[in-house]
């Protein structure tokens, strides 16, 4: 136990050694069977349920005090629940946190899997809200866990094959249901489907967890992760017309930034780590200033204000306003 | 303008430094002691050890207090304490028949052994505010006569002697009682683990759950067998010393349901039970818990399980509010990603449906 923690009157990183065993083991199974979903005694935690409790106790089951902690929510390191789960950890572990994706050890993350591609000895713990892909096709666990351990997913397959021709394509945007190893059909969590490609082969440990539905799922370190499609209409993932507004990023999950209430857009990274890195590097799009990290790094209302103070005497920028639909693209093959 | 979201640590410190202060009120007026909250709000305090499942009254109130009279908070705050408690072992069953009453109805017979003793209640009071209140003052002193010591046997032993209920299986010591907190709950869950889950659960969930049995939703022709409300002994069995030391007592509410049932093959028409039970005094909470316990029992009666009260993955997964509150609270955390994804979605349909009516139109011009 290191000083942080026993100042805090808590064992480290909150839970005690019982709890975290039985944790492990849990961790350990889904290791062992990937996509299937662990039972586990989920303990109610200090922050409320829906708000990362499954992450939570996956991140503190599996830390140690050399571990370097990065928590992101919505793929942002400064959202309101990411500094409160950064802070519960500092305060009852004591470890080093970080902001940068590539200095970290374990990434706790809800709705985004990081842009830089994770390695061997990273960890990514996923928050998850509904861990089961069959939920809103059928409610009771009693019958999906049948379904599962039949390996029947024909619910899926119809709901997908009604969205294709209702629509035309597949309009499951998040939470796009993967097959993981060719056995399990998973809830990758709400990431957007753009992240899919980067959970499939990933070098990196997945782990994900659920509190309120006590369950723990793993995919290990280059597993086969397939999200699911038909051979006609195979799967794609989002595009974006315009490069980050700010880093000038192509090929990256891109935040929507209403500008004001005339329809005015800019789309900037979703991952202000990616993009706060990249701007260090020198890379500048359209709406960013000369200072590297003026726009997001210290970002207040004030700065925001000084950006389109600027982008609007910069004559030389391509368009003034942009329109509200210019950011976004058609689907490409991942 | 590009509002990030960044600078958010300071902004958390900040706004809760405003809770703290906006939960003081009105500095001029004296500040609420735990004592007090413990002593004259006791019912709020009994529904925060019930539903946050960890009998210690203090605690309760400093919760009460810090939650700001919120009990969903309160109860937050008082199970995230629970859970970071050591389990040194399990008490001895609790015997109620000994329990010291000051409250003890039943609705299926005029007269019983032991008497029917009112106690405390609302029940037949005018709900008239009493502006009287208002002013500080002390109310009469209740009247005082000598405990009875005639010792008061359930009434459902009453109905035993003639075969008319159905027996509760004997404790088996073999069979350790579920832990739903220190085991995911499974289905079908026992009926320790539905007990042990209404007991948490919200007290408005499980009311209405219960209400909707009496309006045909899974009706159970329930009497309230009998209701009582006194302070039990907690005992405890040491490894090392082999015989059970008394731990303290502590204040309960127990309800018990009698309900008709025609038979079925196996067995001859009887009545059957409900059970219900809080901490503290709890007496909606028990006699609703009763009801629904009776009404998930469904299966095991070979009844139709065709109502939400007797349909126990939805009874067992919704009842807690901790989980229903931090869940749908949580849409207050930021979504921007997944509604990007959507934003998306959407426009591109539109854009579809925009081309495709056009199309109509041209083909209807044709």
């Amino acid at each position: 136990m290191n000083e942080h923690a026993q100042a805090t009157g808590y064992n480290f990183a909150y839970l005690d050694e019982q709890t975290k065993r039985m944790i492990r083991r849990a961790i350990l199974k889904g290791i062992a069977i990937p996509g299937y979903q662990v039972p586990f005694a989920s303990r109610e935690m200090p922050m409320p349920y829906g708000w990362g409790t499954g992450g939570v106790q996956v991140t503190a089951a599996i830390l140690g005090p050399d571990d370097v902690l990065k928590v992101i929510d919505q793929g942002s390191d400064d959202t309101t629940n990411a500094v409160s789960i950064r802070k519960f950890f500092a305060r009852t572990a004591g470890v080093a946190t970080t902001t940068k994706t590539v200095e970290a050890t374990v990434i706790q993350t809800r709705h985004r899997v990081p842009e830089t591609a994770l390695r061997s000895d990273q960890v990514l713990v996923y928050q998850v809200p509904i861990p089961e892909p069959l939920r809103y096709l059928e409610p009771r666990e009693t019958e999906t866990r049948k379904l599962h351990a039949l390996g029947e997913y024909g619910l899926m397959h119809v709901k997908l094959y009604e969205d294709i021709a209702r629509h035309g394509h597949v309009a499951t945007t998040y939470a796009y249901p993967v097959e993981v190893a060719g056995r399990y059909v998973m809830d990758p969590s709400p990431v957007p489907k753009f992240d899919n490609p980067k959970i499939d082969d990933c070098e990196a440990l997945q782990l994900f967890g659920a509190g309120r539905e006590k369950r723990i799922y793993a995919v290990p370190p280059h597993t086969k992760v397939r999200s699911l499609d038909f051979e006609d209409h195979p799967f794609r993932v989002q595009t974006f017309k315009d490069p980050c507004a700010l880093c000038a990023a192509e090929g990256v999950y891109l935040d929507e930034v209403v500008l004001d209430d005339r329809g005015g857009r800019m789309f900037v990274c979703s991952d202000t780590d990616y993009c706060e890195e990249r701007r260090e590097a020198g890379h500048r799009g359209h709406l960013a200033g000369d200072d590297p990290l003026s726009p997001v790094g210290r970002g207040r209302v004030a700065e925001g204000d000084r950006v389109r103070e600027e982008h609007k005497s910069d004559s030389a920028s391509p368009s003034p306003r942009p329109s509200p639909h210019r950011g976004e693209g058609e689907e490409a093959l991942p | 303008m590009y509002v990030a979201v960044k600078g958010g640590e300071a902004a958390i410190d900040n706004a809760h430094a405003l809770l703290d202060h906006e939960r003081r009120g009105d500095p001029s007026v004296p500040e609420l002691s735990v004592a007090q909250i413990r002593e004259q709000m006791t019912l709020l305090v009994d529904r925060v050890m019930t539903e946050g499942s960890l009998y210690d009254p203090d605690l309760a109130a400093l919760a009460l207090k810090q939650a700001r009279g919120d009990l969903i908070e309160a109860v937050f705050l008082v199970r995230a304490f629970r859970t970071t408690l050591p389990r040194f072992g399990t008490s001895e069953p609790i015997d109620t028949d000994t329990m010291r009453a000051i409250r003890r109805v039943s609705a299926i017979y005029k007269d019983l052994p032991g008497g029917q003793v009112l106690g405390p209640t609302f029940d037949y009071t005018h709900r008239l505010i009493d502006f009287a209140l208002a002013a500080e003052g002390e109310p009469e002193r209740p009247a005082e006569s000598q405990a009875a010591s005639e010792v008061m046997p359930h009434v459902a032993s009453l109905l035993d002697g003639e075969r008319l209920i159905e027996r509760e299986p004997a404790a088996d010591p073999n069979i350790p009682v579920g832990d739903l907190t220190r085991e995911p709950l499974d289905f079908p869950a026992g009926r320790d683990l539905r007990l042990q889950a209404l007991a948490r659960g919200d007290e408005g969930f499980v009311l209405a759950l219960g209400y909707s049995t009496q309006r045909g939703f899974g009706r159970t022709h329930p009497f309230t067998g009998e209701i009582r409300i006194g302070d039990v002994e907690i005992e405890f069995v040491p490894e090392e010393l082999g015989f059970a030391v008394p731990l303290g007592e502590m204040t309960l509410t127990e309800c018990e349901m009698v309900t008709q049932f025609t038979g079925s093959a196996a067995q001859p028409p009887q009545f059957t039970r409900g059970y219900g039970l809080a901490f503290g005094r709890g007496e909606r909470k028990a006699m609703a818990m009763a009801l629904v316990d009776r009404a998930l029992r469904a299966r095991e009666f070979g009844e139709e399980v065709a109502a939400p009260a007797q349909d126990e993955e939805f009874v067992l997964s919704h009842c807690d509010n901790l989980q229903a509150t931090g869940f749908v609270e949580h849409l207050k955390l930021p979504h921007y990603v997944d509604f990007q994804a959507e934003l998306e979605l959407v426009r591109r349909m539109r854009a579809e449906h925009e081309a495709g009516g056009q199309t109509d139109a041209l083909e209807a011009a044709e």
